[in-house]
């Protein structure tokens, strides 16, 4: 602790070494400039290869009428998962043309259309690479972890620099984001396949081809099918965070413009068509991975039968827009759009109850975000007070009352919980010292996972201290472990009422659905409206967006508690709550905190989205980054962010692993 | 103390040797190859408990037998005492670390992966536990499926496939999914898969421990009557005595890795090799295991002849005939001539012999 107090004289431990920033960063711009001057044949090759079938789809859905396409997309609704989905569907893509939207909606459509296949089909690839081999798979795992923490704005500068200007570098942005949930369930659902199966087709005597693919291929399709609905979920929300680049005139183009112009209407309308691509999408692919599960086909003869109605019913259609205009494009004077009615409403209630959130906001920053940012410390003396020896020392008192009374509930390590969390609310987390976050994160790595674990999280550490990023870096971790903890005990209780309570759990299910599938991006809108630019609004963005792991791993691991176990603290007398905390948590514990690693991995994925809305993190620097078309510190930037997820990851993952075994339980996967 | 009735059924010891197992060695786990030169010593005990507390798992170790045409062999012992181990030894599913398999005087271990390919795919069936049923495919297209790796067109092969499904007695369930089938059901998919081809060696793995009490013995008696129409060479497993008396010609008995005794039912019980098999076969009722063949003696003239019967038939199934002969009687042959007589007093005596030896 004394360190703190000689921080004026040590100003070394803030003020960091930077010695590499330069070098690196250098370097790679370097690299980059050298592959950029020596292979842009190369990359404008492959440009020209994607870019084709992207502007024959693009060209096709736009000239095809749009009743064509809403009844298509119906019907395919419709084979997907029945009735209710082809209302939903029919009834968001009339949204989409209604308020004349159509355009920028197919623009997009045909991204993903592109993008989503492509990355499905690498991703089978490297699955299989990864399945066939060890070595393969050992690197494919470091080089998914790498793809999925950095974040997309860091390698949108060296792809823009390799590509050139144009959609094309959302394409690859978004093939590259969302290859990893296929190349994941790929080798989980191969490697997965029962060796029964495998066995039984060796012994009918099938080569290793057929083995592979008329056994463990058809075998693991219900795995992989998962794996394509999350990769197209994914590809949608990269798409739609690639319109950064602007020139393709989609739909996320449409809602980053108007946000930026505060017009809040028109960028609320729009954000409806994203989350509404994303919903049908999600639930049409879904669907159809439930078929494969459920492997009970219909007779063949009636789905023929289906398919050539279907097709006549198109082509009649087609042929009636050729004889009513309106059904090819909608007319402008139909259009329904209301936002400057929305505008005229939301700024009327604002200054009628703008009090109420700028309240919230006033208390959550002076409680919560500025203590965990500068500490008790400076926020007094920045409002003019400072807080006397006396008072110093009672705070510490009471954290020392509060240390005795947890390592009473929770053993020494619950004191030195209660330490830490004193001394950053006290001292501010952006100040500590380099070396004491050293010590504190090495020692819970050793702790966690052993000596490896803790080499690699102080390697990390010390690649960030060198890069000359530890500021925005504790801004960044400031940031998220606000969000984090909110996430955590909010998502938890909301679990856990999950757990217990079925009606709770059935309305929570769908929102959380709803939650997961809309890209990212959507998130801002209300928020930046509500609370306007800075930390608040990205907490309660993160937030919203990170909470729903929690609140979905802490129901699964109540629920999925042995039941006898429950009855027998049922009959040894277990009142309620004592059965929640002293059985239910303990035991789910393990599957918490897998919850707690996703929901940290989703806040740091939303920490560069969220630094649309003004904050001055390493989200920030990446934003900054790509606005220069600086490479060096894109990457750097990026990789930081990327430490600090693998990280965490690594940690919470050895922990809940060692847990797990301690408590004898199944392992349980990460979807 | 067996006699003869060799005019009806063959013992099977005298048959053509079809599968020959020779010193089969499997080790999961890295492990040094001297071990495997050793026959059974007190050294080699050791060496296999060092290897045992090194992490390696040696699960099948120096196994031998012969398996004769026609025959059904019985391997059968605790979970995690081989079983699967050898058997997948014996089609090659692992591959055993040492040892020599002769499959018609052809050592499959030398075998190439071609030829070993194209023996699975005529010669040797096997059926699984868990069933091993592709869940993607229908009924059919499940017993179809080994004749189509071997490309047989679609018309030949499901005709075939309908006839397997007939004899296993599944018709009109052609279409529908494993997934919707029972435990029973699944499994006589799996049986007349592994029938599809026309094997002469035919293996199965526990293939009715999945099964509750009932549905196994009714598939225990399908099984039995599918033998007597296609009298393959089998390898049984399964870990349930009963079962093995029920079905075996002859019976191994394993223990962590080793084959402890190989005999008939009733020689494993009235002559265990040690206190572990006589642990084991402690519960099985006597009449149950004992055979004709083991209580007949010579005709000695007075008793009264009652019934017909093999040697292989059951003293269970023979016992009716005590009933109006409290003495004893004789037994005839098929074609009616008396061969030889059985006495309630020499059933007593086996009886309490065996009693007084497990006690
Ligand atoms: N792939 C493997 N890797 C390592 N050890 C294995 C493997 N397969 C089996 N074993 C070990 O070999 C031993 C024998 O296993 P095996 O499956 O042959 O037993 P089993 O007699 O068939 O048992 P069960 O009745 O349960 O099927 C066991 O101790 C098992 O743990
Ligand atoms: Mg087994």
């Amino acid at each position: 602790m004394p360190l703190f107090y000689f921080q004026h004289d040590l100003t070394w431990l803030t003020n960091t070494a930077v010695w590499l920033k330069g070098p690196i960063e250098r370097g790679l711009n370097l690299v980059m400039d050298m592959f950029v001057a020596n292979f842009s044949w190369a990359f404008g090759a492959i440009s020209w290869l994607l870019s084709w079938p992207l502007t024959e789809l693009q060209g096709m859905l736009q000239w095809l009428p749009w009743s064509v396409t809403l009844v298509a997309f119906t019907l395919v609704g419709f084979a997907a998962a029945g009735c209710r989905l082809a209302i939903f569907t029919a009834a968001s893509l009339f949204y989409m043309v209604a308020t004349g939207y159509w355009q920028e909606s197919m623009n997009t459509l045909a991204l993903v259309g592109v993008a989503a296949p492509l990355a499905a089909g690498v991703g089978f690839g490297m699955g299989v690479l990864g399945y066939r081999s060890g070595v393969a798979r050992r690197v494919l795992i470091i080089c998914l972890d790498l793809m999925q923490t950095v974040p997309a704005f860091s390698y949108l500068v060296p792809l823009l620099l390799l590509f050139g200007f144009g959609p094309v570098v959302g394409l690859i942005a978004s093939a590259i984001y969302a290859c990893p949930p296929m190349v994941r369930n790929v080798m989980h659902g191969l490697a997965s396949v029962p060796s029964a199966l495998v066995e039984s087709g060796e012994m009918s005597g099938a080569t290793r081809w057929q083995s592979f693919w008329w056994v463990r291929v058809p075998a693991a399709l219900p795995q992989i099918m998962v794996g394509v609905n999350q990769t197209i979920m994914a590809t949608l929300s990269m798409v739609i965070i690639a319109s950064v680049i602007g020139g393709f005139n989609d739909i996320g183009w449409e809602v980053l413009s108007t946000m930026r112009k505060a017009q809040f209407g028109q960028s609320l309308m729009s954000g409806m068509v994203i989350a509404l691509m994303a919903m049908i999408l999600d639930r049409i692919s879904a669907g159809f991975a439930s078929h494969v599960r459920s492997t009970v086909n219909t007779p063949t003869v009636s789905r023929s039968n289906a398919l050539a109605a279907s097709a006549l019913l198109l082509l009649a259609l087609f042929a009636a827009s050729m004889l009513f205009p309106a059904m090819r494009q909608w007319p402008s004077e139909w259009r329904v759009y209301p936002a400057a009615q929305i505008n005229d409403f939301l700024s009327y209630t604002v200054s009628r109850y703008g009090w109420v959130f700028a309240e919230i906001k006033q208390i959550v920053n002076f409680c919560i975000l500025l203590p965990l940012k500068i500490g008790w410390l400076r926020l007094f003396d920045a409002t003019g007070y400072t807080i006397s020896p006396v008072n110093q020392a009672a705070y510490w008192v009471a954290v020392l009352c509060a240390m005795l009374l947890a390592s009473f509930a929770w053993k020494g390590r619950g004191a030195v919980l209660v330490a830490l969390v004193a001394a950053a609310c006290f001292f501010g987390l952006t100040n500590i010292p380099w070396p004491v976050l050293f010590m504190v994160v090495g020692v819970a790595a050793w702790q966690a996972g052993g000596v490896g674990t803790a080499g690699f999280s102080l390697a990390g550490m010390s690649f960030i201290l060198m890069t000359g990023l530890w500021g925005p870096a504790m801004l960044s971790l400031y940031l998220c472990a606000a969000a984090v903890a909110l996430s955590f005990v909010v998502g938890g209780a909301l679990g856990a009422l999950a757990a217990s309570n079925d009606r709770f759990s059935a309305f929570i299910r769908p929102v959380n659905d709803t939650l997961q599938t809309i890209p990212q991006f959507v998130y801002l809108i209300p928020v930046i409206f509500l609370f306007q630019v800075g930390d608040f609004s990205a907490l309660i963005a993160i937030v919203a967006f990170s909470i729903v792991p929690m609140i979905r791993y802490t129901e699964h691991g109540i629920r999925s508690i042995d039941h006898e176990i429950s009855e027998a603290a049922i009959g040894m007398g277990c009142s309620t709550l004592q059965k929640r905390f002293q059985i239910d948590l303990p035991i789910a514990s393990p599957a918490i905190m897998l919850g707690l690693n996703q929901t940290i991995m989703y806040a740091l994925s939303m920490l560069v989205i969220a630094a649309l809305v003004g904050t001055r993190d390493l989200g920030q620097s990446v934003y900054i980054a790509l606005t220069n078309a600086d490479t060096g510190a894109a990457l750097t930037t990026g990789f930081s962010i990327a430490i600090i997820g693998m990280v965490a990851d690594r940690i919470i993952q050895a922990w809940a692993k060692k847990r797990q075994r301690q408590l004898g339980l199944q392992e349980i996967r990460s979807a | 103390m067996t006699y003869f009735l060799d005019d009806q059924v063959g013992s099977a010891k005298d048959r053509k040797v079809k599968l020959s197992c020779r010193n089969i060695w499997k080790c999961y786990g890295p492990m040094d190859s001297g071990i495997y030169q050793m026959r059974d010593t007190p050294e080699r005990a050791s060496a296999v408990a060092a290897l045992r507390s090194s992490g390696c798992v040696p699960a099948a170790i120096d196994v031998s037998f012969d398996v004769h045409a026609g025959e059904i062999f019985v391997i059968m012992g605790l979970s995690g005492s081989g079983k699967s181990t050898v058997i997948r030894c014996l089609s090659r599913l692992v591959e055993p670390s040492y040892g020599e398999i002769l499959f018609d005087g052809e050592d499959l271990l030398e075998a190439s992966p071609k030829r070993l390919i194209e023996i699975r795919r005529r010669r040797m069936g096997m059926v699984f536990q868990s069933f091993g049923l592709l869940p993607h495919l229908t009924v059919l297209e499940n017993v179809a499926f080994p004749l189509r790796v071997q490309g047989v067109d679609r018309q030949r092969r499901e005709s075939r496939a309908s006839e397997m499904i007939e004899l296993v007695g599944l018709k009109g369930r052609e279409c529908a999914f494993p997934a919707q089938l029972s435990g029973g059901q699944q499994q006589r998919v799996g049986i007349a898969r592994s029938l599809a081809v026309e094997p002469e060696l035919w293996f199965l793995d526990e293939p009715f421990s999945a099964l509750d009490p009932l549905i196994r013995r009714q598939m225990q008696n399908e099984f039995l009557r599918l033998q007597t129409l296609l009298k393959k060479t089998i390898v049984f497993i399964t870990h349930d005595f009963l079962e093995a008396i029920r079905l075996a010609d002859r019976i191994a008995i394993m223990k962590d890795g080793q084959i402890i005794q190989i005999g008939s039912a009733a020689e494993i019980v009235l002559k265990p090799a040690n206190d572990y098999v006589r642990e084991f076969t402690r519960d099985v009722p006597l009449a149950h295991v004992l055979t004709v063949a083991d209580v007949i003696e010579p005709y000695r003239g007075h008793l009264q002849a009652t019934q017909s019967c093999g040697a292989d038939m059951s003293l269970l199934d023979a016992m009716p005939s005590f009933a109006g002969n409290p003495e004893g009687f004789a037994v005839t042959n098929s074609s009616g001539a008396i061969v030889g007589e059985i006495t309630a007093s020499k059933v007593l005596t086996i009886f309490a012999e065996s009693q007084e030896r497990t006690r």
